[in-house]
């Protein structure tokens, strides 16, 4: 019944919508002239970006009635084959291309001698995360996080954790770290900032598969914040639009405790270098978890990956004209609201929009 | 078709549809099974032959890597069956020999409710309502009787343990194994029933001398059926466990053998060339542990019903 009715209403205003945008047109005049773009593009790859990308396509497609965007939310790794294999236009991951998959080129959407743009428009910060009665935020140490993860150090009142958090009451309690249970972009992200920023204590590698067997695990994002919203003692890390009303942790970065924010997530981004050796429109970061400025480390880049030069020069403006929309700021702000990401920075979104210039 | 006959009935067109028709379908079911096994087969070679950096989780070869997993399978259905076989066939007998018939009627609509529950249900149930109830009494298991080495310490801080995977379990499975065991208990011959009440037999020694028997391979089939689904479950367990690849007997710990089916729905969005190979092969050990588990429950079966006097 209610689902009919709003069904209704929205049926009414997108016809009224129309009409009016129509009535707008017909009298011309206006600088907003609607967009003859049409076609339909077609993307796949990462599920971190699933969210911003619906924000992204409903705006985008309210500008533009003409075109179709779809998205499929497979994972990182099917969303480059199947951009590899040419099945989609452009792909959203987790990572970028390596040196070595660019090097076998063959990217079946491009034209022959194609490189391949890779723009970092999704950046998206990592809370860690903890329950514990009456304190809202920690001061913690990477060496510290690790220890807390790895499971050497094992309770809160630990030395290591009271004497960075001095007036903070702590209970006699044990800790229980929560992982993510599923293969995740976040789970390698976060893992890649304990092996850069914390060598000594964690000594593995960077992977989306949480690498030890100790600790707590719990399935995506919304099983891990249940997990430690229902713990006792509890301290796991989750995309940080989704930390609620939990205590989260400001990381020490050279002399401060930086807690998490959007500003602080783009500046970690622009303190990192590009991949060396990679052409001018590749913006391939090599994150640098430990930078000397006030920045969050702990942060998910996401790429947008879309070629040089198309086969088809009508899907290249489609997409051209679909990544200058994720990398303006209004694109930029919609999928800080939509999906709680950090937009990127002015410096950043001048390197983007040179690269989007050469898509053709 | 065996008896040799020399006068035929006419087919009509109605017997040779029919006719055809069922033997289509019958054929269909093998189809469908040989397309799986095909596909399961085809698909888990590379992962049988891949080399150590290939696979997930540390593991040098595929045997390495499915181990635990078949494992923890093993073991969280047959808690699940440890903790919903008694509680089932006490229901069953209660409906069928001990309730007044109006309270039975109710009782049996209630528990086939049950099964009409999916399983997503149970795995929120499971993670909201069960998960934190049970975090004290594992805290004080493991306080107290720590000493036994299915409660060693440390207990799990949020009671996502393979204990309460295998409670939802048996939850899901009681249904199943109830239904089943009360329609065998309400078949045992009622002159077997009154026999044993007119010799002096007390309720209780009736049942245990004439329906127990009596229902034995219908019971195992029960049991078997109920582990079939426990094994396949996917949903619950894969959020509500708290995973890790290892091989431990502790009910109550933090890290938990994963499950075949839930490693599946947990890793295979993301995963890519070889490792999904790796899921789908770790698919057709599951697929072989069912194929087992329900062999074995028929040869038992088969083997029991001579002595049964069912037939």
């Amino acid at each position: 019944m209610n689902i009919k009715r709003s069904g209704g209403i929205a049926a009414i205003a997108l016809v009224g919508a129309i009409a009016l945008a129509s009535c707008a047109a017909n009298e011309g005049g206006g600088t907003e002239a609607p967009s003859d773009l049409s076609g339909t593009l077609v993307g796949a790859g990462s599920s971190a970006v699933g969210a911003a990308q619906e924000t992204w396509i409903a705006e985008f497609q309210t500008a533009n009635p003409e075109v179709t965007i779809t998205y499929d939310p497979a994972g990182s790794g099917a969303g480059r084959e199947t951009f590899l294999a040419g099945g989609s236009d452009f792909a959203g991951t987790d990572r970028a291309f390596k040196d070595e998959e660019l090097a076998a080129g063959g990217f079946a959407s491009c034209a022959a001698d194609s490189g391949i743009v890779q723009l970092p428009l999704y950046i998206s910060p990592i809370a860690v995360i903890f329950n514990v009665e009456g304190v809202d935020t920690l001061n913690l140490d990477a060496d510290t996080i690790a220890g807390i993860f790895a499971g050497t150090i094992t309770n809160w009142t630990d030395e290591a954790i009271t004497s960075q958090n001095e007036g903070v009451e702590l209970p006699d309690l044990a800790i229980t770290p929560v992982h993510r249970s599923d293969d995740s972009g976040t789970t390698e992200n976060f893992t890649d900032y304990l092996a850069q920023a914390a060598p000594e204590v964690w000594t593995y590698e960077a992977d989306g598969v949480w690498p030890i067997s100790s600790g707590e695990a719990a399935q995506g994002t919304s099983g891990v914040v249940d997990a430690v919203t229902n713990g006792t003692g509890t301290i796991g890390y989750a995309d940080a639009s989704r930390a609620g009303g939990l205590g989260t942790v400001a990381v020490l970065i050279g002399e401060d405790y930086v807690p998490y924010s959007a500003e602080a997530a783009a500046a970690v981004v622009d303190a990192s270098p590009f991949v060396e050796g990679r052409p001018e429109f590749d913006l391939s970061l090599e994150l640098d978890r430990t930078p000397d400025s006030e920045a969050y480390p702990i942060v998910l880049v996401a790429y947008l990956v879309g070629c040089e030069t198309y086969l088809d020069a009508a899907q290249a403006e489609l997409v051209k004209a679909y990544f200058t929309y994720m990398a303006s700021p209004e694109g930029q702000a919609a999928a800080s609201e939509g999906a709680g990401s950090a937009p990127i920075s002015d410096a950043l979104f001048e390197r983007v929009t040179a690269a989007i210039e050469v898509i053709g | 078709m065996t008896t040799v006959r020399t006068i035929k009935a006419k087919q009509r067109p109605g017997d040779r549809v029919f006719s055809a028709s069922t033997t289509i379908a019958g054929c269909i079911i093998l189809a469908a099974l040989a397309a799986v096994a095909v596909f399961l087969l085809a698909e888990s070679v590379p992962a049988v032959v891949s080399g150590p950096d290939e696979l997930r989780d540390g593991a040098d070869t595929f045997w390495a890597y499915v181990a635990p997993l078949a494992f923890g399978t093993l073991w969280a259905a047959l808690i699940a069956l440890v903790i919903a076989f008694p509680i089932s066939i006490g229901i069953a007998l209660f409906i069928s020999h001990y309730a007044p018939r109006r309270i039975a009627q109710g009782l049996g609509y209630i528990v086939d409710l049950l099964a009409a529950v999916p399983s997503v249900v149970f795995g929120l149930w499971g993670i909201k309502v069960l998960a934190p109830l049970v975090t004290p009494f594992y805290q004080e298991l493991t306080t107290n009787l720590g000493w036994i080495p299915l409660f060693s310490p440390p207990a799990s801080g949020t009671g996502r343990t393979v204990l309460t995977v295998g409670i939802v379990l048996a939850v899901m499975i009681i249904p199943i194994i109830t239904a089943i065991s009360r329609e065998i208990f309400l078949q045992t011959p009622v002159l077997h029933e009154e026999a044993a009440l007119a010799l002096g037999a007390t309720r209780w020694e009736m049942i245990s001398m004439a329906v127990i028997p009596f229902a034995r391979p219908g019971i195992i089939s029960a049991a078997m059926l109920g582990l079939g689904r426990a094994l396949g479950e996917t949903m619950v367990v894969a959020m509500v466990l708290s995973p890790a690849v290892v091989i431990s007997f502790v009910l109550t710990g933090s890290s938990n053998p994963a499950t075949i089916a839930g490693n599946i729905a947990l890793n295979f969005p993301d995963a890519y060339g070889v490792q999904v190979n790796a899921l789908i092969a770790s698919g057709l050990v599951l697929f072989v542990i069912t194929l087992v588990i329900n062999s074995v429950a028929r040869i038992v079966v088969n083997r029991r019903k001579a002595f049964s006097g069912a037939n």
